[in-house]
C-alpha cells in the first residue's frame, strides 16, 4: 500500500488554477522531489497535503485514510510534517519550546491537570523535555537550546525547523525549498543531511526545490510542474532529459 | 560603580537563592494571608488604604486575566469590561435576591462569587468562537461590539434595575477574599502559561499558521485561553461589586476596558511581574495624583505616550521576573545543564 496517494487532486483560487489533476504516489521511504519553476503550484500541493487549504477536487489518502476536510493539526498527528520556504519558527520563544510546542498533541495531560499541577502532569512534562533536548542534541543546537529562535543565525534557523518538525513524530516530512538561500558547498553538505535525517528517523521524504544540484543528487523520483499541470515523472535523469523540463526551465535561453 | 555592580549581583544572587527553595512562596502567602486577616480583624490600616488595596488585588486579577489574551496569546480583546460586568451582575443577584434561607452570606458569598465567574467563563467560551476566523483588528472589534451587548442587555432588563443599576448589596468583599482570589488568578495563569497549554498559547501570537501545522489544536487552545481569562474577570467583577456595594451598566463600557489595557501594556505584554506591576503603578499613583485633580488624566496618558516610545513592549514586556518561574522550569535548565556534560557524541 501507498504511503501517499494523490488523485485527481485541483485546486483552484477563485478562477485560477494553480493544480490541476495533479496525480501523485508515494511508497514508504522514498525521496521524492517536486520540480518546476516559480509559481509552478508546488507548495500549493504542500499547502494541500498539510490542509492549509482545502482541495477544490481530488482525493489525498494517507496510508489509506482520506486526508481532504482535516485540519492541519489532525493531518499533522497523523504523521505528516512539514516546513516552509520562507521560515516560520516562532521567533520570539526559546529554541527548546519551538520543539516543545511541536509535541503537543502527544502531551497526555488535560487542562485541568496543568493548571493544579496534579496528575501526569509533572511526567509528562518531564517526557516531552527529555525527548526535546536529546533532539536538539541530535541537531547540534542543544548549545542554544534557552535562546530565542530569532536570534539563531540563518542555517540554524533551518536546521531548527526541520528538528520542530520531526518533533511531531512523522511518517512522511515534506521540505520546502530547503537550499534556498544556500551556497553550493552549503547545498552539498544539505544532501548529506537530507540522507541522514531519512536513515536517523525512517522517515518518506518529499522535498519541493528548485536547484537542480539537489533534486537530481539526492531524489529518487521526480514530479515536474508547470502552470499547476504535471509535464513530467520519473527518474532524474529522464527528467533531466525530456524536452518539456527544458522548455519549461530555460525556454528563453534556447535559440531559435 | 564596580564595586556597587558587584555587590548588586551578590545581593541579586542572594535573593534567587532565598526565592528558589520551595518553601518561600508557601511562606509568603501564608504571611500575606495572616496580614490580610489581621488587618480585616483588628483594623490597623485605615480603611481609605484597605479600600485602595481592595481595588488593586481587583485589579491585578483583572490586568492578569486580560495579559493572558492581549499578551501571552497576541489577540486583541476589549471585551474584558463585558466579562466583568457578567460576573458583577451574576454574583450581585445571587447575595442580593438568591441567598437561600438560613445560610450565613459571610459563607455565600464566595460561592456566589464562584458563580459569578463561571458565568462569565461561559460567555467567554461563546465570544472565543469568532475568535477561530478573525483575528487582529476584527477580533478587537467583535470584542467591542460584544462588550456594547452587555451593557445594553443590562440596561434593558429591569429585573437588574435597568440604567439605574443595582444595589443593595452588602460590603462583603474583605482583604483576605480579595487576596485569595489574586493569588488563585496568578497561580492558574502562571500554570496555564508554563504547560503545553501555554506553549500553544504562546505559538498563537508567534504564528498561528506554523503553530496548527506543529499538531497545535488552536481551537481547543483558544477556547482554554479566553475561558480562563473570562472566568477571572467574573470573579473580579463579583470582588468589584461587593466593594463598591453598587453597579451599574455604565461601569463596564468600554473605558473601563481600556483602563485594563493600560494596565496590561504598562505593565508589560506576556508578563506575570508585568500584570502586577502594571496594575500597582496604575492603581497607587492614579491615588496619589488625586489632589491634581483634572491634570490626573493628562499625567496618565502622557506617561503612557512615553512608555510607548521607549518600552513598547511595557516595563517587564516578554520577560519573567525569576520569582514568577515555577521551579520546575528552573530544573528544564539543570536537565540540559546534565545532559550536556553526560551527553553522548551525536551524529551530525
Amino acid at each position: 500500500m501507498p504511503l501517499l496517494e494523490i488523485s485527481r487532486l485541483t485546486h483552484r483560487f477563485a478562477g485560477l488554477c494553480a493544480l490541476s489533476d495533479f496525480n501523485f504516489s508515494m511508497e514508504p521511504h522514498e525521496l521524492v522531489g517536486i520540480l518546476g519553476p516559480n509559481g509552478a503550484g508546488k507548495t500549493t500541493v504542500f499547502n494541500l497535503i498539510t490542509g492549509v487549504y482545502r482541495a477544490s477536487e481530488g482525493h489525498i489518502q494517507f496510508e489509506g485514510r482520506e486526508m481532504v476536510g482535516l485540519t492541519p493539526h489532525q493531518i499533522t498527528r497523523m504523521g505528516i510534517a512539514r516546513t516552509f520556504q520562507n521560515i516560520r519558527l516562532f521567533k520570539e520563544l526559546s529554541v527548546l519550546d519551538n520543539v516543545r510546542i511541536a509535541c503537543y498533541g502527544r502531551v497526555a495531560y488535560t487542562p485541568l491537570e496543568a493548571l493544579l499541577h496534579v496528575g501526569r502532569f509533572r511526567a509528562e512534562e518531564n517526557r516531552i523535555t527529555n525527548q526535546a533536548l536529546d533532539l536538539l542534541a541530535i541537531f547540534k543546537l542543544d548549545e542554544s537550546a534557552r535562546e530565542k529562535a530569532k536570534n539563531l543565525p540563518y542555517g540554524m534557523q533551518r536546521r531548527l525547523e526541520i528538528a520542530r518538525a520531526l518533533a511531531t513524530g512523522p511518517k512522511l516530512l515534506l521540505l520546502d525549498e530547503p537550499a534556498a538561500g544556500m551556497n553550493p558547498n552549503e547545498i552539498l553538505q544539505l544532501m548529506e543531511f537530507i540522507r541522514w535525517i531519512r536513515q536517523t528517523f525512517s522517515v518518506t521524504i518529499l522535498l519541493i526545490e528548485h536547484q537542480m544540484r539537489l533534486v537530481m543528487g539526492i531524489c529518487e523520483r521526480l514530479v515536474v510542474l508547470d502552470f499547476g499541470a504535471t509535464i513530467a515523472a520519473g527518474l532524474p535523469a529522464d527528467i533531466q532529459a525530456n524536452p518539456k523540463v527544458l522548455e519549461a526551465y530555460l525556454g528563453e535561453e534556447v535559440n531559435p | 560603580m564596580v564595586f556597587l555592580k558587584t555587590a548588586w549581583h551578590a545581593l541579586k544572587k542572594r535573593w534567587h537563592t532565598l526565592t528558589d527553595t520551595r518553601y518561600f512562596w508557601p511562606i509568603f502567602l501564608m504571611a500575606g494571608l495572616a496580614f490580610c486577616v489581621a488587618v480585616d480583624t483588628f483594623g490597623f490600616v485605615d480603611l481609605y488604604l484597605q479600600l485602595i488595596l481592595i481595588y488593586l488585588g481587583i485589579n491585578i486579577i483583572l490586568t492578569v486575566s486580560l495579559n493572558l489574551i492581549n499578551g501571552y496569546m497576541g489577540e486583541f480583546s476589549v471585551g474584558h469590561a463585558g466579562f466583568m460586568a457578567v460576573g458583577a451582575y451574576v454574583a450581585s443577584l445571587l447575595t442580593v435576591h438568591g441567598l437561600p434561607a438560613g445560610v450565613s452570606v459571610n459563607f455565600f458569598f464566595p460561592l456566589a462569587i464562584l458563580v459569578g465567574g463561571v458565568a462569565a467563563a461561559l460567555v467567554g467560551f461563546l465570544v472565543a468562537i469568532p475568535s477561530f476566523k478573525t483575528r487582529g483588528d476584527y477580533l478587537a472589534i467583535v470584542t467591542l461590539a460584544f462588550c456594547m451587548i452587555v451593557k445594553s442587555v443590562l440596561e434593558n432588563i429591569d429585573a437588574v434595575g435597568g440604567p439605574r443599576g443595582l444595589l443593595g448589596m452588602e460590603k462583603l468583599t474583605t482583604l483576605p477574599w480579595v487576596f485569595f482570589w489574586t493569588v488563585l488568578s496568578l497561580w492558574v495563569i502562571r500554570n496555564l502559561v508554563y504547560s503545553n497549554f501555554g506553549r500553544g498559547i504562546l505559538s498563537i501570537r508567534e504564528d498561528e499558521i506554523a503553530s496548527d501545522l506543529m499538531s497545535v489544536n488552536s481551537r481547543q487552545v483558544k477556547i482554554i485561553a479566553f475561558v480562563v481569562s473570562s472566568f477571572f474577570a467574573g470573579i473580579a467583577g463579583g470582588l468589584f461589586a461587593h466593594a463598591l456595594q453598587f453597579i451599574n451598566p455604565r461601569m463596564f463600557d468600554i473605558l473601563k476596558s481600556t483602563d485594563v489595557l493600560i494596565m496590561v501594556y504598562l505593565g508589560g505584554i506576556a508578563s506575570i511581574s508585568g500584570s502586577i506591576i502594571g496594575a500597582s503603578i496604575y492603581t497607587i499613583l492614579l491615588e496619589i495624583l488625586r489632589p491634581l485633580g483634572v491634570w490626573r488624566m493628562v499625567l496618565m496618558p502622557l506617561m503612557l505616550v512615553l512608555l510607548m516610545i521607549f518600552r513598547p513592549h511595557g516595563i517587564m514586556g516578554m520577560r519573567e521576573a525569576r520569582l514568577f518561574t515555577p521551579l520546575r522550569d528552573l530544573a528544564t535548565e539543570k536537565l540540559w545543564r546534565q545532559k550536556k556534560e553526560g551527553a553522548p557524541d551525536a551524529t551530525p
